[in-house]
């Protein structure tokens, strides 16, 4: 059987690897963007100067012919699932038994009046990466417009150049819709003590050109000559499905999969940023277009087609990112604006960028999220809290389980008690340390409260 | 503060110039006094004979000095022992003639003689500008370069804490070189070496060659292949360019080890200017070695400086760095000065055998064992020597595998040691430039442990011979293999091709491929230590910057991506790969439970063999 992805990103690679370990079937995988995969989360430290190209790739080069996974550097222009083939630009047609679709993202635009021309750019890809690159020598200031993770990522990649950097965020404060109130703030705050320049609640309404088709001074006051990236709203990918129209595959605004990861074609399965769940898992979003989500996609999908059914489950929400010099931990349900019996224990550091908040049901005391700036904690021991739904005062008495700083880190789980004693009037205590052994053996299961 | 910064750097190489220079600015006169005082009495009289031409004279330039100077000691030896009656072809092997009260090896010159005076001779006859000056000196090369690269480095105070290795690869200084020079380097290391040692090491430079020109062939085919088709191999090899400061600062450094180790009499200017700290130190002048301890605990001073203010967020890296400091400049280099100074044996306490490798050397036991003030312990007569001598039996046997059963082998290669110390603190710019590919993984275990092999073979010979008196062991001479073994793994592997290839292939080539020591913590580490790295669960967005980092040249996101803990051999646990994650997801942890489980490959990320649904765990 000769098993066609499209796309190799996270997902798609991952499904190859898996389907190799799980069967004979030959495997090919096709990109137009690059010989070989590489970690798109990467792409802002090449520009950065922390590594090559080449350390972004998780596989040497030679693991894919010692694996027997083929790769085709083309673009699919067409799919033909009548034939069961892929119409390829420049290129023979390849006929496929089945096939993966896993072609990511790209990036929105949204209809602003010179949003074509030079030097206005999104980051998705390692060609904008470049492009980002060309346009840099002599930028003498870049404007990012939209406020999500790409474009504080943008953002930092120019002020690592020193290139000034002005930042145009739509709402209020930066993430608003994800982070809550404080810990958006402290981005804020990080964002400005970087000296970027930070206009917060300003919409971009014209790119206008510098007469030569370039961008130039697009906003009263921002100086002449400037590149324009966009990128990172809460909306700021959407599938990259628009080679799709007319192959009779069903889409929305991603390609619609059940649970097993099937589109509505036969012998047709969509995984990663491009994948729509018609049912989504409850706390769960029908597009995540998060790393994460393609590697588990990419491995069910491989379970699926070597016929061995399973159904996608991406178990409890959480992530990571990091702004600037702050690292940023989510498990759970942590809202930015939170429902009624969303309750909240809240601790900030002095220094105004390390912070811990623990968000439980008001009134049945059930942990139900985590959020970390600063601070790093364990995606194990809070994914059994909250799978277990654990009682807060559980959690609470045994925080220091979850602790991953490093060593010697001050750690201040006292300190997250102590402001939920303030809150309650109770007098809980630390009953843990933080130690490996009893990590494992609390996650083996034994039980925690004496 | 970019002022600061400059002029800093501007001061930096202003004394690093002056430094360089101030070896040629000495002139040199050979004297009968001079003689007098450095040559032993038995001696002088037939010096005196052979340098006659060369008395009095004065020459501009070190080099012309020691070139007459070279051929005369050579001379001397030759005469003293024809009087001495040795006569090789007819069978006379000791001396027949001896003068008055001298035993035969105060008369008779061997090498390590000619080499003291050629050293001694040279530094003591210089006159003008430098020796008249020594503290200016002092002050315009050594104080200026440290306050220069003070000046260079604090300002960083100012920047927001965090990770900062922006521009790392697009700095000329840092971003290594393409994989065809490091292997020229590398070819060269290898010629050199025969060079150096042709006269007394024929053989196995050879071999080293041959096997150095097999690898290197093996990795040059296959990267020419990779290259051909257009693609970018995952080795060291430079975005654009070429790395031409970090060339220079290797050509420097590799330049420094072989005056050091092999030509020391051509450096006597350096020493001149350290007598004044020396003296007051151990009483004794600097030698080349005192020069080495004092230049490598500055630099390791500075440059940690620079590491405490890199990473002041990371509190790890700020106790583990002072803990090298402190045990580079207290135990490696004030502590056997004092030692010389009150008269005891000298030695380096943290030191540890195979490392140390000299330390079952007859010279070396006989300069403990029964040595030093003599005391009693519970009525047990012995001395400071016989119990150093205790202690470093006891440093390898119990100490090292038990701290690295409960730490790792970090304790030690990242808390204590010397050439990690090094690694860590002028190493610390070129760590990203260690080699990734599962080949070098590959070379590596190959040639670490023949160097470990190697190492406990030969003290095992040399103590044979020191028992039986007999030094031929299976057609090998034990005296010759150990002077192999200070050739070639002593200076050029962990001096010349260690720390001079800092920039060319990374900070811990040494550590990694060479160190006998690292190789014996590792097999502990390996199959019985509680430390290892921990993962967090799916948070790795397999972005590779632990990788790029580690200097051990660990795949570190191969087994972070996967949700894998992490127990490898070569890691020295500097916890660097944890700190530039930028996501979380890495630790340094003791502890034994469950560490098979974990550690195994098919933890798999999302879906269990057994077919349930499963996220990590
Ligand atoms: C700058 C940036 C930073 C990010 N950081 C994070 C992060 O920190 N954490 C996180 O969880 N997520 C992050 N993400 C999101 C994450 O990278 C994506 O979710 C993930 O890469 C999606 O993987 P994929 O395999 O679904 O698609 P992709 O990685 O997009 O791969 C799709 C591939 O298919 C190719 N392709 C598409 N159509 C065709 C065609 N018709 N013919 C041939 N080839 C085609 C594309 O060129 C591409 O190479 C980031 C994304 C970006 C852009
Ligand atoms: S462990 Fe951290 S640094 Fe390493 S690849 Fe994963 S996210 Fe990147
Ligand atoms: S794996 Fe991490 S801790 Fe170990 S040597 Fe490499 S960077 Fe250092």
């Amino acid at each position: 059987m000769h098993i066609a992805i499209i796309g190799n990103g996270i997902s798609g690679i991952t499904a190859a690897r898996f389907i190799r370990k799980l069967s004979d079937h030959r495997i090919t995988v096709i990109s137009a963007e690059t010989d070989h995969f590489f970690s798109r989360t990467a792409l802002m430290y090449i520009y950065m100067g922390h590594m090559r190209f080449e350390d972004t790739k998780p596989y040497e080069d030679w693991f894919w012919a010692k694996n027997r996974i083929d790769l085709l550097r083309a673009y699919v222009e067409r799919i033909d699932p009548d034939q069961k083939q892929l119409e390829l630009r420049d290129r023979a047609p390849l006929p496929y038994d089945k096939l993966i679709i896993a072609c990511g993202s790209t990036p929105n635009k949204f209809g602003w009046p010179g949003q074509d021309l030079d030097g206005v750019h999104g980051m998705y890809s390692f060609q904008d990466l470049e492009a980002m690159e060309r346009h840099s020598p002599g930028l003498q200031r870049a404007v990012i417009v939209g406020g999500g993770l790409i474009g504080i990522e943008m953002a930092e990649m120019f002020h690592s150049r020193h290139i000034p950097v002005t930042f145009l965020v739509r709402e209020p404060s930066y993430w608003n819709g994800v982070l809550p109130a404080e810990e958006s703030q402290m981005v804020n705050r990080h964002i400005r003590e970087n000296h970027i320049d930070l206009r917060l609640a300003t919409e971009l309404r014209e790119i206008v050109d510098d007469g030569q088709g370039k961008a130039g001074a697009g906003i009263p006051g921002l100086g002449v000559r400037f590149l324009c990236g966009f990128g990172g709203r809460p909306a700021g990918v959407r599938p990259n499905i628009s080679f799709l129209e007319g192959s009779g595959i069903e889409t929305q605004r991603g390609i619609l999969v059940d649970e097993h990861l099937r589109t509505s074609v036969p012998d047709i399965y969509a995984i990663g940023d491009c994948a729509q769940a018609r049912a989504p898992r409850p706390g769960r979003r029908p597009i995540e277009a998060i790393w994460y989500t393609g590697r588990m996609m990419g491995e069910t999908v491989a379970y699926n087609i070597c016929d061995r059914a399973q159904s996608y489950d991406p178990g409890i929400w959480f992530n990571s990112a990091k702004f600037f010099e702050i690292e940023y931990q989510v498990y759970g349900n942590v809202q930015a604006r939170p429902p009624e019996n969303h309750a909240s224990i809240y601790w900030e550091h002095s220094d105004g960028r390390r912070s811990i908040r623990i968000i439980y049901d008001r009134e049945t005391l059930t942990i139900l999220g985590f959020n970390l700036m600063g601070v790093r904690y364990r995606h194990e021991v809070c994914e059994k809290w909250l799978r277990d739904q654990a009682h807060v005062e559980e959690v609470l008495q045994n925080l220091s389980l979850a602790n991953f700083d490093p060593e010697f880190y001050s750690e201040y789980e006292a300190k997250v008690i102590a402001s939920y004693n303030q809150q309650t009037g109770k007098q809980l205590r630390l009953r843990q340390k933080r130690r490996l052994d009893s990590v494992l053996r609390f996650l083996r299961g034994a039980t925690t409260i004496s | 503060m970019e002022t600061i910064k400059n002029i800093g750097l501007g001061s930096f190489v202003i004394a690093l110039f002056t430094f360089i220079l101030s070896l040629t600015f000495s002139q040199h006169v050979l004297t009968p006094e001079l003689i007098g005082e450095r040559v032993n009495s038995y001696r002088q009289e037939v010096l005196l004979e052979q340098a006659a031409p060369m008395l009095g004279k004065t020459y501009t330039s070190n080099l012309a000095f020691i070139q007459d100077l070279q051929p005369v000691l050579e001379a001397t030896r030759q005469a003293i022992e024809k009087k001495a009656g040795i006569d090789p072809e007819n069978g006379v092997w000791n001396a027949v003639y001896l003068p008055e009260g001298a035993s035969e090896w105060e008369y008779r010159m061997g090498d390590g003689d000619i080499k003291g005076y050629l050293f001694s001779l040279t530094k003591y006859s210089a006159t003008g500008l430098l020796p008249g000056n020594t503290w200016l000196f002092f002050a315009l090369s050594m104080v200026l370069a440290v306050l220069g690269g003070l000046m260079y480095l604090l300002p960083d105070l100012q920047l927001i804490p965090g990770i900062k290795n922006n521009g790392i690869y697009l700095s000329h200084a840092t971003r290594g070189v393409t994989l065809q020079l490091r292997l020229i380097f590398l070819g060269a290391a290898a010629i050199a070496s025969v060079l150096v040692g042709v006269y007394k090491a024929l053989l196995p430079a050879i071999l080293t060659i041959l096997a150095a020109a097999f690898i290197i062939f093996r990795i040059f085919q296959t990267n020419r292949q990779k290259n051909i088709k257009g693609q970018h191999s995952r080795t060291v090899t430079a975005t654009k360019g070429l790395g031409l400061i970090g060339l220079a600062m290797g050509i420097f450094l590799i330049g420094f080890y072989v005056l050091l180790y092999f030509f020391p009499q051509y450096i006597t200017n350096w020493t001149l200017m350290l007598d004044p700290i020396s003296e007051s130190l151990s009483g004794n002048p600097a030698s080349q070695w005192f020069l080495y301890g004092f230049l490598y605990t500055v630099v390791m001073l500075v440059m940690g400086i620079r590491m405490l203010i890199k990473y002041r967020h990371n509190r790890y890296q700020l106790v583990r760095t002072s803990s090298v400091i402190f045990f580079q400049t207290a135990f490696a280099f004030l502590i056997p000065e004092f030692l010389v100074k009150l008269n005891q044996p000298y030695m380096d306490l943290k030191n540890a055998w195979p490392l140390d490798y000299d330390f079952y050397y007859d010279y070396n036991i006989n300069s403990m064992v029964g040595q030093g003030q003599e005391f009693a312990i519970a009525g047990w007569a012995t001395s400071v020597g016989t119990i150093m001598f205790i202690w470093g039996v006891v440093l390898t046997l119990m100490v090292v595998p038990l701290f690295t059963y409960f730490y790792g082998k970090r304790w030690y290669c990242s808390w204590v040691c010397g050439c990690g110390g090094l690694a860590e603190t002028l190493g610390d710019p070129y760590r990203q430039l260690s080699d990734k590919s599962l080949k070098a993984w590959k070379a590596e275990r190959y040639i670490i442990h023949g160097v470990l092999v190697f190492a406990i073979v030969m003290p095992g010979m040399v103590l044979y011979t020191y028992w039986t008196g007999s030094s031929q062991i299976l057609s090998f001479d034990s005296y010759r293999v150990r002077s192999w073994y200070g050739f070639f793994i002593g200076s050029m592997f962990s001096g010349i091709v260690g720390t001079g290839f800092y920039p060319i292939m990374g900070s811990r080539v040494w550590c990694r491929f060479g160190c006998p020591l690292a190789g014996l913590m590792g097999i502990v580490q390996r199959f019985q230590s509680r430390f290892r790295i921990t993962t967090n669960g799916g948070q790795c967005i397999s972005c590779g910057n632990c990788s790029t980092y580690c200097e051990m040249g660990i795949d570190v996101r191969a087994y972070a991506q996967r949700g894998q803990d992490i127990v490898r051999a070569s890691c020295v646990g500097c916890g660097i790969c944890s700190a530039v994650c930028p996501r979380g997801v890495l630790r340094l942890e003791n502890g034994t439970a469950d560490i098979a489980q974990r550690t195994t490959e098919v933890r798999a990320l999302h879906i269990t063999p057994e077919g349930g649904i499963k996220l990590v765990g």
